[in-house]
């Protein structure tokens, strides 16, 4: 039972750190209709950075307390490099969908080599700081409480982007955009800015998921095209575009991977293309997406 | 652009490069293998994306087949003829493409996208993690095998490749192209580009779309796996990076670089990301950066890539030179 316990807890982690980034490849998705691939790039970029900014804080005499600040700072920080590569992507917005997706590959070759450039080919990993803040076990369970602090963000975040479309006035311009663009803007919506402040929140939740995931895993250079497919995975199940989707999306594939770790490793990663496949076909909306083109 | 000029780029185009082997040092010729690998692959696969609309992010699961048919035929079975490596690989990709594309053409744009890189990363983890079956991420060995028939005993591995493997891979890369320039040029062509531009109005016209859609799906399928049975030979071995969806967006980068909107576009493509590759790798270990740079400024600038530059740049001269014909 507590090895089950210890299982579905690994797959939640995950999930909650999983629900980050794909929540903004929706957001962008949902609102600009481009298939960020570079979503995974801003992750490794959030993940190096954020071990980066904890080894200078501790040597600055930082207490460890701050963990998890210091790292929600970092994803934050790294959010920066959002708004010039949204500027760049305004070059293809009136373009055909392939030729978005290509530029946003280039993104992720050249991410590549820039992450290489500044912290190395080797993986990059902070010591044990996860266990700054203990953790709860009863019997075999036991739960560093940084993961449990780590998916009670996500769960905050995820209230917050749902406020943030629900009940704000701005809101409700991301929505009216990414229902009709044409005539959001004919209604005098300012979408330039709308898509500017869509990409930049879309990055910040990549950055923000990498700083976070780095206490409990290596920040490697295959990271990020490694996280992008399980994002995408994700947003593929959820439905493109949704939120609710990414949030039930994230928690079945972080825990179809938990679980078939423990009974059948190499049906991993293998499982969930297989569902990713099975609802396309059957729903290509997903389960909580609008209808496919 | 009228025949006369094209076929003659072509013609100098096959003249230098069988010159390669007698004029260059080996490692030329051998550099330029992949170069075939790919450029017959991306032929196959510009059917399906330049004359079909149809961006595959996936393909790269077709070089891999017929690179693992390789190791299968020639490694594991022991029939080292790489004539019967490639017949394999063909029928591999019609068995693996049929059932695949008869679920993906249903879709078209994004979606046919994410299905196929669906479809080639499933088979990546499969080739990935059943490591009994497939080696797992050290991959499976590709022997030498017999070409024509012939053993060329006195050669060692280098040599076969820079001399006799290269004439063949290059007659496989013209033969190759002649039969898609005659399929580009067949009704069925005319069909396909019909759906790329008007998908509603070919239906209506009497076009079957997803069984032409098919039909492309399955012959960029087998061009694929002929090209991946070619790397599989020159590297010795099939590993899962083949089928990874970055190896996929490198196909894409490499068809876009050369120019999608012309029939010679990809092996263009083909040929210049294969040279500027190895040329950045020996300058720089930042080589993904430049090319990366370089993907963005042609998406960007050049959507039509280096043929549709040069093509432009043709037409200027023609232009130019009219008016003093006229005087």
């Amino acid at each position: 039972m507590s090895a089950f316990a210890n299982v579905v807890f690994g797959g939640i982690f995950h999930a909650a750190v999983l629900f980050l980034v794909a929540a903004g490849l929706q957001l962008v998705f949902g609102v600009q209709k481009i298939v960020n691939l570079a979503c995974g790039s801003f992750y490794a970029l959030g993940a190096y950075f954020g071990i980066t900014l904890v080894n200078a804080a501790l040597k600055a005499g930082l207490p460890p307390v701050l963990l998890l600040p210091i790292l929600i700072v970092a994803g934050l920080l790294m959010a920066v490099v959002g708004p010039p590569i949204e500027r760049l992507l305004r070059t293809v917005y009136g373009r055909d969908e392939s030729f978005q997706l290509l530029l946003t590959f280039a993104l992720v070759l050249m991410f590549q080599d820039v992450l290489r450039f500044i912290w190395g080919a080797n993986p990059r990993s902070l010591g044990n700081e996860v266990l700054t803040y203990g953790k709860l076990s009863s019997g075999d369970f036991t739960v560093p409480v940084y993961n449990l602090l780590v998916i009670a963000a996500a769960i905050a975040a995820a209230c917050l982007i749902g406020l943030f479309l629900r009940r704000t006035s701005y809101g409700r311009l991301l929505r009216a955009t990414a229902e009709n663009r044409a005539m959001a803007e004919a209604l005098g919506v300012n979408v330039r800015a709308v898509y500017a402040v869509v990409f930049s929140l879309g990055t910040l939740l990549g950055t923000l998921g990498g700083a976070l995931v780095v206490p409990t895993s290596a920040a490697s250079l295959d990271m990020a095209i490694e996280f992008v497919i399980e994002a995408f995975a994700v947003v593929v199940i959820g439905g493109l575009g949704s939120m609710a989707g990414a949030l039930i999306g994230a928690l079945l594939v972080g825990l179809i991977r938990a679980v078939s770790l423990v009974v059948y490793p190499e049906f991993e990663i293998l499982a969930i293309y297989l569902i990713v496949i099975g609802t396309l076909l059957i729903r290509p909306s997903g389960l909580f997406g609008k209808a496919a083109s | 652009m009228t025949q006369g000029p094209r076929l003659l780029l072509v013609a100098v185009g096959v003249v230098a490069l069988g010159l390669v082997p007698t004029l260059a040092p080996p490692f030329y010729a051998n550099l330029l293998i992949p170069f075939f690998a790919y450029a017959i692959a991306l032929l196959g696969f510009n059917l399906l994306f330049g004359y079909g609309g149809l961006l595959s992010f996936g393909h790269a699961m077709y070089l891999g087949l017929g690179a693992y048919a390789a190791a299968i035929v020639a490694g594991v079975l022991g029939i080292r003829h790489f004539e019967l490596v490639l017949l394999a690989a063909a029928f591999g990709a019609v068995a693996v493409a049929l059932p695949i594309g008869f679920l993906c053409v249903r879709y078209s744009g994004i979606f046919f996208g994410m299905l196929t890189l669906a479809f080639g990363m499933l088979a990546h983890s499969f080739l990935f993690k059943f490591y009994h079956l497939t080696g797992g991420d050290s991959g499976m060995r590709v022997p030498r095998m017999r070409i024509l028939g012939l053993e060329f005993d006195a050669l060692n591995k280098i040599e076969l490749l820079a001399g006799p493997f290269y004439y063949y891979c290059l007659a496989l890369m013209l033969l190759a192209g002649f039969a898609l320039w005659r399929i580009v040029h067949s009704p069925f062509g005319l069909h396909l580009r019909s759906l790329r531009d008007n998908p509603q109005k070919a239906e209506y016209l009497g076009v079957h779309v997803p069984q032409l859609r098919l039909l492309a799906y399955v012959i960029s399928a087998v061009y694929g796996a002929i090209g991946g049975a070619i790397l599989g030979f020159r590297i010795g071995l099939a590993d899962p990076e083949l089928v990874h969806w970055t190896h996929s967006g490198h196909l894409v980068f490499m068809t876009v670089l050369g120019g999608f909107s012309n029939f010679l576009g990809p092996v263009v493509g083909a040929l210049t990301l294969t040279l500027l590759q190895d040329q950045l790798q020996s300058i720089t270990q930042y080589w993904r950066f430049v090319l990366g740079a370089m993907l963005a400024a042609i998406v960007i600038f050049f959507p039509r890539g280096l043929a549709g530059i040069a093509a432009d740049a043709g037409r200027r001269l023609v232009r130019r030179q009219q008016p003093q014909v006229a005087a």
